[in-house]
């Protein structure tokens, strides 16, 4: 059994106006941040899962992501899987 | 005419729920805790009542979603009998997929705490034959995330099937961008599914049923479901 810890971020989805986001592309244009676009604010989770391969670890958490960590009629979600030990993991 | 109002950690209009249904309507009422497994044969119309429930954590009505009592509800709602979600009840019923669409923020980024005007826009359910067509209603609203969004085709669906029971509207029940609060597409405030026993909404006609508030208009409601199932 391996130990994985996955890191994922939750945005809304390309075709919903992130009004946050635009708020804050704003702000930084106000601020002299002009070379700054496309802004976008979402959320963060991170969670330790144990399965026998990296495969069947992101389908678990792709899985879960769909079911409840995102709702997939306004947000997508990113996975990235990273291999842990044991100590790590607890 | 029995409703049953679901008690989550962090509802806060379900004794608002209770009063509006028993004391101002004249039905029968009783609680439900969100840990139950099943509901009570009697009960005709389960109510999921504003709130926070679970602190809004993750996103609002999702850890509600899975409690418990949620797959009673789904049952009792699939046995044909009613349920009303009001606010945070409408976000449950949406993340639970009984009703299409979702919530998003509203387009202010602001918490709006107000009464809004609705108008009434499909009398043959349930919940609003005591209505008339385009009869307007003020009722106050008290959300974050009651901006309605859904796919171009669910709208299209909701639109031809006559789904959408309120919409935003202003005092001479004119539904414009002005009139609409949080940004929801097509003015929506109320949506009912696809076999009309399922009614969400985001304004709360619970806080306007006692004349001595000053305003009764939310009364409606109740009173079509009790019309509906029969008053004992």
């Amino acid at each position: 059994m391996k130990h994985f810890k996955a890191m994922i971020t939750v945005t809304l989805r390309k075709s919903i106006l992130d009004v946050q986001g635009k708020t804050v592309e704003h702000a930084l244009h106000s601020t002299n941040f002009t070379s700054i676009e496309h802004v976008r604010i979402g959320k963060y989770v991170e969670l330790f899962v144990h399965a026998d391969s990296s495969e069947q670890a992101m389908s678990i958490v792709d899985d879960a992501c769909k079911s409840i960590i995102a709702n997939p009629i306004m947000e997508d979600h990113h996975i990235e899987l990273q291999e842990v030990s044991v100590g790590e993991a607890a | 005419m029995k409703f049953g109002i679901v008690v989550f950690p962090g509802s806060n209009c379900d004794h608002d729920a209770w009063y509006a249904t028993s004391h101002n309507a004249g039905a029968e009422a009783q609680m439900l805790w969100h840990k139950d497994t099943s509901i009570p044969a009697d009960i005709d119309c389960v109510i999921l009542p504003g709130g926070f429930s679970y602190g809004d954590y993750l996103r609002c009505g999702a850890i509600a979603r899975v409690s418990p009592i949620m797959s009673a509800v789904r049952d009792h709602a699939q046995k044909g009998k009613f349920v009303l979600g009001i606010c945070n009840g409408f976000q449950i019923l949406t993340e639970s997929g009984l009703l299409p669409g979702v919530l998003l923020r509203n387009t202010s980024l602001s918490f709006i705490c107000k009464d809004i005007y609705l108008r009434t826009e499909q009398i043959l359910s349930p919940f609003t034959n005591a209505l008339e067509q385009g009869q307007i209603l003020r009722v106050p609203i008290a959300h974050g995330e009651g901006n309605y969004f859904a796919d171009e085709e669910t709208i299209h669906i909701l639109e031809q099937e006559q789904r959408i029971a309120f919409r935003y509207c202003d005092a001479n029940g004119i539904a414009s961008a002005e009139s609409n609060p949080n940004g929801s597409i097509n003015n929506i405030a109320g949506i009912l599914n696809d076999k009309g026993n399922v009614l969400g909404m985001m304004p709360h006609p619970e806080r306007c049923c006692d004349p001595l508030l000053g305003n009764s208009d939310g009364l409606g409601v109740f009173t079509s479901l009790m019309q509906t199932v029969g008053i004992v």
